[in-house]
């Protein structure tokens, strides 16, 4: 494995207004592992996933991947960049004016990996390594149940195999069960693609069935970072208040400003 | 003294908000329709957009340049025998509705149809994160949901107006001939030598603007809504009200502009 990590952050920083959402973050995310950074809500983990997709600007710092800044990148590269990344959106964020199919082909026809005729099938298989049937992709995203839509959204993520995998939040509003499946899917694409994955959940069993390692996030600071196994017994306070989820301890809740 | 200096500050924020306001979309609109022209070309999203915007705002535009052109006549016709002028009821009604109210009236019509469903539609994609999607799968939202859309304004809003010119001359027809009594051969003889062909392709012009601005406040005000239904809901009424107003304001800086001599 090679030294230089797969996505490396370095004094990560972004505010909106008078609020610091990210508090220079530094991260590594070695190659072919997964990462599950966890928080409560406003931590700014999504923002911070967002940064490194390009969706918003940091204010200062740089973001790596395979040793290249990002940030420092012409349009046409980073937008090159972004099609080694795919990414599971909280709320699956399918296309409704689109079949389900289309919305898995999308990233491929519009990678133009494929002609219009050969997506169809190409879709059906994706479907099927989330455990969908070709049947699945004549309906529209709104005639999908919930878990349903969490695999459609898993499979246009994977479609066009790439290196790096993003997911935020992705088991939340699912059944216990259907969290574990859609997490045992997430394992398994992982694997199989040989891609590095940042997971971003306050769900402690999805993040230990997900992650390799694990990071916290509060108030826009990595508080705690090493082991998804540890994450349980870590002997941080914040962290076991978390894990734990504790009402007493150093993390108060800010019901009102 | 305090209170005329709060109120001058109070004007210079709000003057600093609109010059914001207008760069913005500005810059919006600019980079919307250097789309059209680069590829890729989203023939599928032009065609959607088309047909919502051509074919299904079609009745609406016919009713109402139907009554317009019949309300024309009527009240044309009273006016004018005043002065013993009733013979220029078909020439004024032909002016009107080409030169004015077939375009302004169909802007309009189809702000209210076609803006607010615009807003509506891309306000959901953004509040869901269709449209981050839309970028973590290698395509430009501007280039996908924006340049298709205000391109069939272009080309839908001239098509709508030519239905309007025609139906709207009709109406005024029917009721000169069937209720005022004219003779419908001189009416229509009339009406052909009366109008220019500068007359209907200034309204043709205007129409080619208003549809840009009418989906172009659609696409801004949905592209920039946040804030969950109430956000959506927000910026469809924006897009309806401030495409409303533009096509007002804009039709009379486009009269000045083929008219004014």
């Amino acid at each position: 494995m090679s030294d230089v990590p797969k996505i490396r952050l370095r004094g990560v920083s972004k505010s909106f207004g008078s609020k610091i959402v990210l508090d220079r973050i530094d991260l590594d995310v070695a190659a072919g592992t997964s990462m599950v950074v966890i928080g409560g809500s406003g931590s700014g983990k999504s923002v911070l996933i967002k940064c490194i997709l390009g969706l918003i600007e940091p204010d200062a710092g740089t973001i790596e991947i395979d040793g290249v800044d990002v940030l420092t990148q012409d349009r046409a590269t980073r937008a090159a960049m972004r099609q080694r990344i795919g990414m599971l959106f909280q709320n699956g964020a399918l296309f409704d004016s689109l079949a389900v199919w289309e919305n898995v082909a999308f990233g491929l026809l519009a990678q133009k990996k494929c002609t219009r005729d050969a997506a169809r099938p190409l879709a059906d298989a994706v479907l099927a390594q989330v455990g969908l049937a070709a049947t699945v992709g004549d309906l529209q995203p709104s005639e999908l149940s919930g878990g349903m839509q969490k695999r459609v959204a898993l499979a246009r993520a994977i479609a066009s195999t790439p290196e790096i995998l993003f997911f935020d939040e992705p088991t939340t509003g699912l059944d216990p069960i259907m969290g574990a499946v859609i997490d045992g899917l997430i394992v398994d694409c992982v694997k199989r693609l040989g891609s590095t994955a940042i997971a971003i959940t306050h769900d402690m069993i999805s993040a230990r069935r997900i992650g390799d390692r694990a990071a916290m996030l509060h108030k826009g600071r990595i508080v705690w970072e090493g082991q998804a196994g540890e994450l349980m017994n870590t002997g941080n306070p914040m962290v076991d208040q978390f894990t734990h989820g504790s009402r007493e301890g150093p993390i108060q809740m800010e019901l009102r400003k | 003294m305090t209170a005329l200096l709060d109120f001058i500050a109070l004007l210079g924020r709000s003057l600093l908000g609109a010059c914001a306001s207008t760069g913005r979309l500005t810059v919006f609109a600019a980079r919307g329709l250097s789309h059209i022209v680069r590829p890729p070309f989203y023939g599928r999203m032009f065609l959607r957009a088309f047909i919502e915007i051509g074919y299904f705002s079609l009745p609406v535009v016919a009713l109402t340049a139907v009554f317009t052109g019949m309300v024309l006549a009527l009240q044309s016709s009273t006016g004018l025998a005043r002065f013993s002028a009733d013979s220029a009821v078909a020439s004024l009604v032909v002016l009107s509705v080409t030169r004015e109210l077939g375009p302004v009236l169909a802007g309009l019509m189809v702000a209210g149809r076609v803006g607010a469903a615009i807003a509506a539609e891309i306000g959901t994609m953004r509040v869901t994160d269709q449209i981050d999607a839309l970028s973590t799968l290698s395509t430009d939202p501007m280039k996908y949901l924006v340049a298709p859309r205000l391109l069939a304004g272009l080309v839908a809003l001239p098509l709508l107006v030519v239905v309007a010119d025609i139906l709207g001359v009709l109406g005024g027809f029917i009721i000169a001939t069937v209720k005022l009594g004219f003779n419908s051969g001189a009416y229509l003889t009339n009406t052909l030598n009366f109008v220019q062909t500068d007359d209907v392709v200034s309204g043709l012009a205007k129409a080619g603007v208003f549809g840009v601005l009418i989906t172009l406040m659609g696409c801004y005000q949905g592209y920039n809504s946040k804030g969950g239904a109430q956000g959506v809901g927000a910026a469809t009424t924006s897009a309806v009200v401030a495409a409303s107003v533009l096509i007002l304001a804009f039709d009379y800086v486009l009269t000045e502009l083929f008219f004014a001599r």
